[in-house]
């Protein structure tokens, strides 16, 4: 049931309940559970390695990221995500390996895919002189059938701007003003390099609607984030990257369940006899008291695990107080993977 | 927004068009900004109405206004197509928007026509603008129009060449002084306001060569002396013309 995947290979495994092995045969590169995943992927990559001089940026990394659905490239910083990124937006010649984006090579076929894609950098991209409004007039005019724009810029909160200029525009709305930049042309695909830095907890929910409307309407999303929150609200799927490498992909369900146990806790008296307690529990459950009547149970906590516990703590005469499943998040399976922290 | 807003419908608009919006753009850029309408318009108009009220230079022989009047206009191409599109450029490279404009329907060699556009429409207010002041400063041209706007557009290009190579290839703050500084010698050591044989022969020979002291001694040979085409000047222009935009195809670096 578990489909955490580690390893270069892309696409999603069903029915293996340990990392995979890297290069081990895909058992069932059918069973894919996105219904977008049905058709032609939007980003694939493969093999693609990226040096600066002598520092390797991106190191033999594989994604796949299909259409029509919310793709985070979630990692620490420098893991390689912006230059991952910009290999797929045509910016840099791959030193090793191919990409293709919705099918063309992002350097020979620029001028094809260009207008195909939408690219929200992680900074920067607009003149310091123009105005919010008219640098997204402007990218407008650069396309063919655009958004209201209008519209847009009340929708991303850009109306209160008026007439200031870019350079004195808040770090929020400057981010707001690139992400309308990059949904403008109104793309198949957009890629997002960390949409969300550096906005208050408003914007950034307002960022993560306009995100899921996009997904909605069918335009495909490959995003960067260094906060496992935002993928595990957004994306339906999530590569995990270190070190220029793709170390797990998948929902963030499955990232979350697979490999990871999850714990339940609760208080009760002290001196429980845990011994009768763990008979009761499935094979692999542990069971500790962690400070005087603290208890932790470790496994594979589900329905049934906890109707047991409870139905234990009955016959025992047992309040369990404050009983609480803790779910695995994206930064424990991300500190399970590379031993760091992901914001360190 | 309603459901189906965002609902893709991608394409490049008309070439054309994009050309003129962002040659649109870049222009209203240029003219927001104080410090490059300074540079362009303010101290080419000062100088010419200064020195052509006040007798501070000797001209030669002739009106000073006659003497200067070209001078001026060959500057008002320098810090247009030179100081003020390496100094723009220069900080868009810095600030991501050469790169992001990389990655819109816009071509690359569409973004250079358009750049080439808004020096060419700046220019033309100047021209405009510098014209009208001469005149009512008493300056009597002479010469072929045609011969004039040959030397401004080849004077363009040389210093379009040369201002991109170094907004291509220098640090935006690297950029912005040094063109100033460049924009500052070539005020004074290229025949501008100060004759060029005020100098030293040994540094006439060698200032003669600038493209400021090409263009503007070019026009002066047509607006003041009324020559049909002065060959020499254009050729040295044409040199310059090359030389700078080969570099900076060859070196100039987007990010
Ligand atoms: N232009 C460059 N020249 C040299 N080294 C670079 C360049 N860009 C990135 N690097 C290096 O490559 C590595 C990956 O950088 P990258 O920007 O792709 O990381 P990132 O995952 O986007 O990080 P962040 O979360 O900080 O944005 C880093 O070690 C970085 O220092
Ligand atoms: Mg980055």
């Amino acid at each position: 049931m578990a489909a955490l995947r580690a390893g270069p290979r892309p696409g999603r495994r069903e029915g293996s309940e340990e990392l995979g092995e890297p290069g081990a045969p895909d058992p069932s590169p059918a069973s894919l559970d996105l219904p977008a995943m049905s058709s032609e992927p939007v980003v694939q990559a493969r093999g693609l390695v990226k040096r600066y001089g002598t520092r390797t940026a991106v190191d033999g990394l594989d994604l796949e990221v299909a259409a029509g659905a919310v793709t985070a490239v979630l990692g620490p910083n420098g893991a390689g995500k912006t230059t991952t990124v910009e290999t797929c937006e045509g910016y840099r010649r791959p030193d090793e390996g191919t990409v293709r984006v919705l099918g063309l090579d992002p350097v020979a076929d620029a001028a094809a895919l260009r207008p195909r894609i939408g690219v929200m950098l992680q900074s920067g991209g607009v003149y310091s002189g123009a105005r919010a409004d008219e640098m997204l007039r402007h990218m407008a005019k650069l396309h063919a059938h655009p958004l209201d724009v209008g519209a847009l810029v009340e929708r991303l909160g850009l109306g209160s701007c008026g007439r200031t200029t870019y350079r004195r525009l808040s770090g929020g709305q400057q981010q707001r003003l690139a992400l309308a930049m990059a949904v403008v042309g109104r793309p198949e695909l957009v890629f997002l390099d960390e949409p969300t830095a550096g906005l208050d907890p408003q914007a950034r929910r307002s960022t993560w609607d306009l995100i899921r409307e996009l997904r909605t309407d069918g335009v495909s999303v490959v995003l960067t984030t260094h906060f496992m929150d935002e993928a595990e609200a957004l994306a339906d799927d999530v590569a995990v990257i270190d070190a220029g490498r793709v170390i797990a992909q998948g929902s963030p369900e499955q990232l979350c369940r697979g490999g990871a146990e999850n714990t339940l806790r609760f208080t009760g008296r002290p001196g429980l006899d845990l011994g009768s307690l763990l008979k009761a529990l499935p094979d692999g459950s542990q069971a500790d008291e962690l400070t005087t009547g603290a208890y932790r149970i470790a496994g594979q906590i589900d329905p049934e695990l906890l109707a047991t516990v409870t139905s234990w703590c009955a016959q025992h005469g047992v309040m369990p107080e404050g009983i609480a499943v803790e779910r695995h998040t994206l930064e424990d399976v991300f500190l399970e993977l590379t031993g760091k922290e992901l914001r360190a | 927004m309603s459901a189906g807003t965002y609902t893709p419908r991608p394409g490049a608009a008309p070439l054309p068009r994009m050309i003129a919006a962002q040659a649109a753009l870049e222009t209203r850029m240029l003219l927001r900004n104080g410090e490059q309408l300074l540079l362009t318009v303010v101290i080419p108009a000062l100088l010419l109405v200064l020195f052509s009220a006040v007798d501070i230079i000797d001209t030669g022989a002739g009106e000073p206004v006659d003497f200067l009047a070209p001078g001026v206009l060959a500057l008002a191409v320098m810090s247009t197509a030179f100081t003020g599109q390496a100094i723009a450029t220069g900080f868009e490279r810095r600030y991501g928007v050469l790169k992001r404009l990389g990655a819109s329907p816009l071509p690359r060699w569409g973004l250079m026509a358009a750049k080439t556009l808004s020096v060419l429409v700046t220019e033309v207010l100047q021209v405009a603008l510098l014209t009208v002041i001469a005149f009512a400063l008493g300056w009597a041209p002479e010469g072929n129009p045609l011969a004039v706007l040959l030397l401004l557009l080849l004077g363009t290009v040389a210093f379009s060449g040369l201002g991109l190579l170094m907004a291509g290839t220098l640090k935006a703050e690297a950029t912005l002084a040094a063109a100033n500084l460049v924009f500052l010698l070539l005020l004074v050591g290229g025949g501008v306001i100060v004759p060029l044989d005020r100098f030293p022969d040994a540094a006439q020979s060698v200032l003669g060569l600038l493209p400021i002291s090409a263009l503007s001694d070019g026009l002066r040979d047509v607006l003041q002396h009324g020559t049909a085409m002065p060959w020499a000047d254009a050729a040295v222009l044409a040199v310059w013309a090359v030389l700078g935009l080969g570099a900076a195809a060859r070196f100039f670096r987007w990010e």
